[in-house]
């Protein structure tokens, strides 16, 4: 079963591994160091990516809970729960690049700015679904209740942005912007190829996950059944 | 219901919990009266929060246990109307509680919070807050460690209207005019009414056997 997509697995893994490279030299070397924030900018090119790339991933956790809820087939299912899990590693690896990025260019490693505080949420979310997924019966109910929070927890985001946009009204701002904004022809280049190399690498994970918990499931099914036997 | 009624001593030991939860806090804060307009609705709304939590804990728990749920989805009942019961049913608990604790909260913290906004306030957030915390509370109670699950799941989902109470209560509390709190009891109203309705029509995916 495995073996019928794995060319489409190589070819994913080969192109995410040459497109990493090349990000490499677009934002270590090609890309301007920013004038203002020095050589630690570069961090941006990846954060940015990888904020894409979570994002992207809860969009698909979004399909595959509102396709299980309709059409209960396993194939959603494994589509959302997995890129539950691979979101919830780049929000991650999002939130920690952003910290370590906030102290130099900041001065501060956090400020509950609506961005920043959304991010936080959104990945307290998409961590409840794993551990509901983890701590939930297997089978058909954990995956409807996963579904349910996965629907959930993606039309609930707009909302607490838009709530905690108002609440900071009410403080003083302490930090501006950040660099955001003009970016530099190179930077742009950079940062849409680190993108594009970040997004592939979320295809070839998943397409990876995937036959991974296909793999889990018939095990699994095969086990019941010997138990039986 | 009436069984939870009957069971007064969780309903006491709750209380008695979020009574001693407004104590610590104000430890925690360290208030003093010049502090006291901008920590307190903070102060209710963590005692508010547990109460509630405490209570939709428990929300599913007496049917899980027996195995009633089977039962009365056996009946000819609607999923909605299971629904609305419970979260009426938890609605009524966690009123309750903020009946008993907003006196305190005003004895201790010497404010005023028998206003109408404020009351407005309290009842649309505690709806807000139970309709989506009734449908978690039945996803919950089917898995394990149910305690550390449901505020994992709803707290998050909830905090647009947490973050709605605290701000629109402390307006109220430092007496600004309507103006200044209509936008938010406009968020909490939108959010009351998105929640019930998607959550009424997801409870039929949570309970169905």
């Amino acid at each position: 079963m495995t073996s019928t997509n794995s060319p489409m697995r190589n070819v994913l893994l080969a192109l995410s591994a040459a497109s990493m490279v090349g990000v490499l030299y677009l934002v270590f070397l090609y890309a301007p160091t920013d004038k203002n924030l020095g050589i630690s900018q570069r961090i941006f090119y990846f954060h940015v990516s990888m904020a894409w790339v979570g994002f992207f991933a809860f969009f698909w956790v979004l399909v595959g809970s509102v396709g299980y809820l309709w059409k209960r087939s396993q194939k959603m299912d494994r589509l959302a729960y997995a890129s539950a899990e691979i979101g919830v590693v780049f929000t991650t690896l999002m939130l920690i690049t952003g910290v370590l990025w906030a102290k130099p260019s900041w001065g501060i490693w956090w400020t509950w700015d609506p961005k920043l505080t959304t991010s936080l949420i959104l990945w307290l979310i998409y961590v409840a679904y794993l551990m509901l997924r983890a701590y939930s019966p297997r089978g058909d109910q954990g995956a409807r209740f996963g579904a349910i929070l996965g629907i959930v927890g993606f039309f609930d985001i707009p909302i607490i942005y838009l709530s905690v946009v108002w609440w900071r009204t009410v403080h003083p701002n302490v930090v501006g912007t950040g660099a955001e904004g003009g970016l530099e022809p190179e930077m742009r280049t950079a940062l849409m190829a680190c993108t594009v190399a970040f997004t592939l690498l979320f295809a070839y994970l998943l397409t990876d996950r995937l036959s991974l918990r296909r793999s889990e499931e018939e095990f699994e099914s095969m086990r019941s059944v010997a138990s039986l036997v | 219901m009436l069984t939870e009624l009957r069971a007064k001593d969780v309903v006491t030991a709750i209380l008695a919990f979020a009574v001693l939860s407004l104590v610590i806090l104000n430890f925690a804060v360290n208030s003093t009266p010049r502090l006291t307009p901008v920590v307190a609705p903070g102060v209710l709304w963590v005692s508010f929060t547990f109460a509630g939590v405490l209570g939709l804990t428990r929300a599913f728990a007496i049917e899980k246990d027996r195995g009633n749920l089977e039962g009365l989805l056996v009946t000819p009942t609607s999923r909605e109307a299971l629904y609305v019961g419970k979260m009426l049913g938890s609605l009524a608990f966690m009123l309750v509680a903020e009946a008993v604790l907003l006196p305190v909260f005003a004895v201790l913290f010497n404010v005023s919070p028998f206003q109408p906004s404020l009351l407005l306030i309290v009842l649309l957030a505690t709806l807000g807050f139970v309709s989506v915390g009734a449908l978690f509370s039945a996803i919950a109670v089917n898995t394990r460690s149910r305690e550390i699950m449901l505020p994992m799941l709803f707290l998050p989902i909830a905090l647009p209207i947490v973050i709605g109470a605290v701000v629109a209560s402390g307006y109220a509390l430092e007496g600004r005019p309507w103006s200044d709190i209509a936008g938010w009891v406009q968020l909490m109203v939108v959010f009351d009414l998105l929640a019930l309705v998607f959550c009424a029509l997801a409870f039929e995916h949570v309970i169905q056997e």
